[in-house]
């Protein structure tokens, strides 16, 4: 059984200069609540590692508007021009990561291996400083496993061991991250018992999840990037 | 450009896709593709934020906000349509498991490379999918003006901008122009029915291989 517990106590453990990765695309799937209590408590110096970040004024963009974040690692971040004249005026550190890339860091990490060989990025500035390797007669860049502190991610329905379903395109980074992180965070807008959570249709299994987070389907924050 | 002129780019670049071909269509003209999509192809649409089988936008009021497209606005699933995380949706493009990926870009050059994510100092959105999905794809198909808004040519020799991929694309369709690319250069297969071949090379950067018969589109 896992700890059930306010978006407020649910981040009690995490202090300045901690890493934290951020499940969502755009909007889908971002864990609000979570996020607001990270910004009412006012920690700072953090690392965020999401995809991109919501278009609007919640969660990621608050934090990096109040100056919260020095560092972001994503693949996107042309949703919210905050992001961009933060990096241009020197307050804030941006990795830029291919896509495919940064989810196969997260997922390696998560899964015990030692990094990723990738063609993606060859010939390009990615590939500055990077080792590359012939396997088989073909290219490969080699980008190493990408962990955190933190992963703080959202699901439609959990049971109380902490497997989770997240529907349709609300997937997206959560189940890597929820795989790399030392302590993982789960928004779920339904708690139920055991039995209840068809197996089948398990998004996230109970081994990756620490603490759950009811939160309210309103409370969502989504406009889905409009 | 005008309506019409994208609109023939995007038809055009439909007429090439095959019976059940899986393919991924990025922002701008790409995504007008879906438009000239014949029904009964069993062609299917890749969403790269998790699903096959991106569907018509919802009617207002249907959305729902756990489904949404590669742009984050709501979407649809079409019957036939699977979701899934965003490891496997990487895994399916760079795995070549996805028949076709139609991009946008800022340069495209002789040997195939492709510049569309920066302009350094002016324009640094990020990567996205761009870089996995060039890759990736079996055939990466580039839907351009053929000049940028100053007129210059945006097929030119070398890329200036920073790369996306080098080497990895395939086809060009232009408002002018179906190009080809080969090991041998850029083969100009058939002209818009608007232009001529003239036109064509003048608003090129790069060299151009004339096909023996030049068609029209």
């Amino acid at each position: 059984m896992k700890p059930v517990k306010t978006p407020q106590q649910a981040i009690e453990s995490i202090k300045d200069g901690a890493s934290i990765m951020v499940g969502g695309f755009i909007s889908c799937g971002r864990p609000v609540p979570v996020l607001e209590a990270l910004f009412e408590k006012g920690v700072k110096n953090l690392t965020i590692i999401s995809n991109d970040t919501e278009k609007e004024e919640t969660g990621i963009i608050k934090l990096v508007r109040a100056g919260r974040v020095s560092k972001f690692i994503g693949s996107y971040i042309g949703m919210n021009r905050v992001i961009g004249d933060k990096m241009n005026s020197g307050e804030l550190k941006v990795e830029l990561v291919p896509q495919g890339t940064f989810v196969e860091r997260i997922r390696a990490a998560g899964a015990g291996l030692g990094g990723v060989l990738t063609p993606t990025g060859l010939g390009t500035a990615i590939q500055q400083g990077k080792e590359v390797l012939t396997i088989d007669g073909h290219r490969f860049l080699l980008e190493k496993p990408l962990r955190a502190d933190f992963a703080i991610v959202r699901a439609a329905r959990a049971d109380s061991y902490g497997n989770a379903f997240s529907p349709g395109s609300s997937k997206n980074f959560s189940l890597a991250m929820a795989m790399a992180a030392d302590c993982v965070i789960l928004e779920t807008e339904e708690i139920v018992p055991p039995g209840e959570l068809d197996p089948e249709k398990v998004t996230f299994p109970c081994v990756f999840v620490d603490i759950l987070v009811p939160v309210s389907k309103a409370a969502k924050g989504d406009s889905n990037g409009r | 450009m005008e309506d019409k002129k994208r609109a023939r780019i995007a038809k055009r670049i439909a007429a090439e896709l095959p019976e059940n071909a899986i393919v991924n269509l990025g922002i701008g003209i790409p995504t007008l593709v879906t438009d000239f999509i014949p029904e009964g192809k069993g062609i299917l649409l890749h969403s790269e934020n998790g699903f096959i089988g991106l569907g018509p936008a919802p009617a207002p009021g249907k959305e729902d906000p756990s489904l949404v497209n590669a742009g984050g606005h709501p979407a649809t699933i079409v019957p036939g349509g699977c979701c899934f995380d965003s490891s496997m949706s990487f895994a399916i493009i760079r795995g070549k498991h996805l028949d076709f990926t139609i991009l946008g870009a800022l340069e495209v050059d002789e040997e195939g490379s492709l510049a569309n994510y920066t302009i350094p100092g002016k324009f640094v959105p990020g990567i996205g999918g761009a870089m996995d999905l060039s890759v990736g794809a079996k055939i990466v198909v580039i839907a351009m003006e053929h000049v940028n808004k100053h007129g210059a040519p945006k097929i030119v020799k070398k890329c200036t901008l920073p790369l996306t991929a080098a080497g990895e694309v395939n086809l060009i369709v232009t408002d002018l122009a179906f190009i080809r690319v080969t090991p041998e250069g850029l083969v100009l297969e058939e002209i818009a029915e608007d232009t001529t071949v003239e036109e064509v090379i003048r608003n090129t950067g790069a060299r151009l291989i004339i096909a023996e018969k030049l068609g029209r589109f």
